[in-house]
């Protein structure tokens, strides 16, 4: 009986202690399902680095919004020249790394000069190759040439791997971050947890967290416990699969937002049957998106027509080119003359979407006639066979980059697709910084694509995130991952 | 007893050999390129090239075989390609984590097991028998990461007596770090003490029926003396073979339970590192996990001899 009341009372001690740090908070805890390798955000593609230092740590010439916009970051405003060619950015001044030295145009330089320099391993080393020169101007001024005009350049200069870092500090970001942003970093548990710190000499708007912490929880089982317990305070990406345990629970708020994921049946354009136009055109007939978006994302995800997020500007609404149409499919797979249908693989890789996604496209494939053999595949593999060596029929991927549609013009890219019409446009597209022509261009690129039928457009994949009640100004969507947290704070 | 643990030794010795050389080969055959990995999908074919230069990943195979026995010789295990660190340094980190959690389970399984293992036996055929028996069953059947996310949800989530997972590290104290493994080592221990439990009582049936306990028994000791002093002690050799393959199963195979705790240990570690192929990773912990299982099962072949009086006395 002595035991019992000893545990009660503990339990109740352990209630009232978690519940009384609830009130007037300044600290968040946010769960990350993947680790950063590293903390240097120009040095690795993987996207858990940005999720725990983009806009926190480190900040770039110009940043991207919550929206996709590119907004002025630690350059103040900026000229461009009347040829498109020369951008004059002016800096913030009075602006401090953490380690306390100063930011100024030479910081600017080194940066990106160490971005494109020949032995760079940068992961988006693409960003920097329209660059020139970069000249410090004075110490609040820098100019940056380009070879040619470059409608992105300022988009570019937003992503995490241009950020600006510190020649004494560059070195050693991975283990220990420098930048300017509104956080420092203060520790890293390797394997369990990111820690970062309000930073007193900030230049910009005061955040109104003191203390932030990235908890890595691999398991999308342990995340509902996590969040149920307190533990943990927000998951910006989580499992779709787990929303239904968490939706009507009003301690949480469920938000759906977009994301720059176009989940693709990517074909092998090279590969016979699938270098005919009908084949590829039989796939799209016979895909059901809406089937596969119930199946593989719980029903979350925006339908897509071609390469391009339906939340960006450009967008142009191709999802009824290809209706969902087995007699179609079937009669277009007679006129290439397999109206036997034919036997092809189709290579998963690790996330839920794909295996799941797979699943269901090769039963509406097996409808046509198409008898896919599923081969599941990590990450690893994926990228060397399917990516790398192109050995592949059929695979499931979601292009997580930003404004993205270029890669179908890249030569020896694993789609093998090639078309000098696309590739025209593209070329166009870098010229031009004009916004209206670049989304007009944007829009004849998308038809072509979807005209072609390149690859079988799926679905935009959704941004789920799952945060307490009572957070408010964590990202609704994710134009580029990352967890921005400079507005995020706790209301009453 | 000299020549019985020579004999030991040199298995060892050789057994650590033939496992580094598959090790590696294994490792080596594995399709996926670390550099690809660390650059994504839109870095140049010449980007790659460049890191896995500056990994060292173009080397020949043979030569990086030679380097990297030689380096564990002098106890230097080299540095991860991902996180660009020592790996003892990240081993390190993570045995802090993965040793105290499989003593704390070990030692629970065995507090739990003997005891059960006992009753079980000198009752067998009874209905206590058969309850203890019904239970380990399903302790043995229960899917352990089931059974961890029963766990969080009754004293995590309803009681909040625990953390729901995670591990604050040793330095936010002994207490709490201590409690962030209660639940993953109870977790652990169940099933294993089941296990545990069914060894031990099928030996101790076994020993029970030897003509010198029923000699025990008619010069008239107690049945309990009987149990503990003459019955458990020959018991114990069948016991111990399964106490040291847990152990090396909980140093290494917990995995699953560190992934539903989130707990930063030698598990995950080792999983990580195979999808991100930080292969020099994944080959020195797999190295030192040979190294602790035949540590581990030396130390059971010489536990053998001290319950078991003959073994010590042949040469």
């Amino acid at each position: 009986m002595k035991l019992w009341k000893t545990i009660l009372a503990a339990a109740l001690l352990a209630l009232a202690t978690s519940s009384q740090a609830y009130a007037a908070r300044t600290d968040l805890v946010i769960g990350i399902t993947l680790e950063p390798p590293h903390l240097d955000p120009t040095a690795g593609a993987a996207a858990a680095i940005d999720e725990v230092l983009y806009a926190n740590v480190f900040e770039g010439l110009t940043r991207i919004g919550p929206n996709g916009e590119v907004l002025p970051d630690l350059a103040e405003s900026w000229a461009i020249s009347d040829d498109g060619k020369v951008y004059t950015f002016k800096l913030h001044t009075g602006v401090k790394f953490h380690d306390g030295t100063d930011f100024d145009a030479s910081d600017v330089k080194f940066s990106l000069d160490r971005a494109r320099a020949d032995n760079s391993v940068n992961a988006q080393k693409g960003l920097f190759a329209a660059i020139d020169t970069v000249d410090v101007v004075d110490p609040a001024t820098v100019k940056v040439t380009l070879k040619n005009p470059q409608g992105s350049f300022l988009y570019n200069m937003g992503w995490g791997d241009a950020v600006i870092v510190a020649p004494e500090s560059a070195e050693t970001n991975k283990e220990k971050p420098i930048g300017t942003g509104p956080f420092k970093f203060q520790s890293w548990a390797k394997g369990s947890s990111i820690t970062l710190v309000k930073s007193d000499n900030y230049w910009g708007a005061p955040v109104s967290l003191d203390k932030a912490e990235f908890r890595i929880v691999p398991d999308a089982a342990a995340a509902v416990p996590a969040l149920l317990s307190g533990d943990i305070q927000a998951f910006p990406f989580f499992d779709p699969d787990s929303v239904a345990q968490v939706k009507d629970d009003p301690r949480f708020k469920v938000v759906i937002g977009s994301t720059e994921g176009e989940t693709i049946l990517a074909i092998n354009n090279k590969k016979p049957p699938f270098d005919k136009l009908e084949v590829r055109q039989a796939i799209a007939f016979a895909l059901d998106r809406k089937a596969i978006i119930d199946g593989a994302s719980a029903g979350l995800g925006v339908p897509i027509g071609s390469h391009m997020s339906p939340a960006s500007k450009a967008y142009v609404d191709l999802t009824g080119l290809y209706p969902h149409n087995v007699d179609k499919a079937k009669e277009l797979l007679k006129q290439a003359g397999l109206e036997n249908g034919f036997k092809a693989t189709l290579k998963l890789p690790p996330p839920s979407y794909a295996r799941l996604g797979g699943e269901i496209i090769a039963s509406q494939l097996r409808d046509v006639g198409i008898d896919l053999e599923i081969i599941p595949v990590e990450w690893a593999q994926w990228l060397d066979q399917v990516f790398t060596k192109k050995d592949y029929d059929l695979t499931i991927v979601s292009h997580t980059e930003p404004n993205d549609i270029d890669i179908y013009s890249r030569k020896d890219y694993y789609f093998n697709y090639d078309n000098p019409a696309f590739d025209k446009i593209i070329a166009e597209l870098n010229l031009t910084s004009d916004d209206a022509k670049r989304n007009t261009l944007l829009g004849e690129a998308q038809k072509i694509l979807a005209d072609d039928a390149v690859v079988g457009f799926l679905y935009e994949l959704p941004k789920v995130g799952v945060w307490d009640a009572k957070l408010q100004g964590l990202w609704e969507n994710a134009p580029i991952q990352a967890n921005d947290l400079t507005k995020v704070k706790w209301s009453e | 007893m000299t020549a019985y643990l020579l004999k030991r030794l040199v298995i060892a010795i050789a057994t650590l050999i033939l496992a580094s050389m598959v090790v590696f080969a294994v490792l080596e055959i594995l399709p996926g390129d670390p550099a690809r990995l660390m650059l994504g999908l839109n870095a140049s074919a010449d980007q790659v090239e460049l890191l896995r230069d500056q990994m060292g990943l173009n080397a020949p195979l043979v030569l990086r075989y030679l380097h990297w026995v030689g380096g564990l010789l002098s106890l230097d295990f080299g540095r991860s390609y991902t996180y660009s660190v020592p790996v003892i340094d990240l081993v390190r980190e993570r045995m802090a984590v993965s040793l105290p959690l499989a003593l704390i389970a070990l030692a629970l399984s065995t507090v739990i097991a003997i005891p059960v293992g006992l009753y079980s036996a000198s009752r067998r055929g009874r209905a206590g028998d058969t309850i203890a028996m019904g239970a380990a069953q399903l302790g043995v059947a229960v899917p352990n990461f089931w059974f961890a996310l029963m766990l969080i949800y009754l004293f995590a989530v309803w009681l909040r007596l625990v953390p729901a997972g995670g591990f604050p590290g040793w330095s936010a104290g002994v207490w709490p770090a201590l409690k962030s493994l209660l639940l993953p080592a109870v977790a652990l221990a169940l099933p294993q003490a089941a296990i545990l439990a069914r060894v031990a009582r099928s030996a101790l049936i076994e020993v029970l029926n030897e003509d010198y306990i029923r000699t025990a028994r008619a010069k008239g000791l107690p049945y309990r003396a009987v149990l503990w002093r003459h019955a458990l002690r020959n018991a114990m050799i069948p016991v111990l073979t399964i106490l040291g393959l847990q152990f090396a199963f909980l140093i290494a195979g917990t995995i699953i339970i560190e992934n539903v705790f989130y707990l930063p240990g030698l598990g995950r570690l080792v999983f990580q590192a195979i999808t991100q192929r930080d292969l020099i990773v994944v080959e020195s912990i797999v190295m030192l996990l040979v190294v602790a299982v035949i540590a581990v099962n030396l130390v059971v072949d010489v536990s053998y001899a001290f319950v078991d009086p003959r073994l010590r006395g042949r040469q």
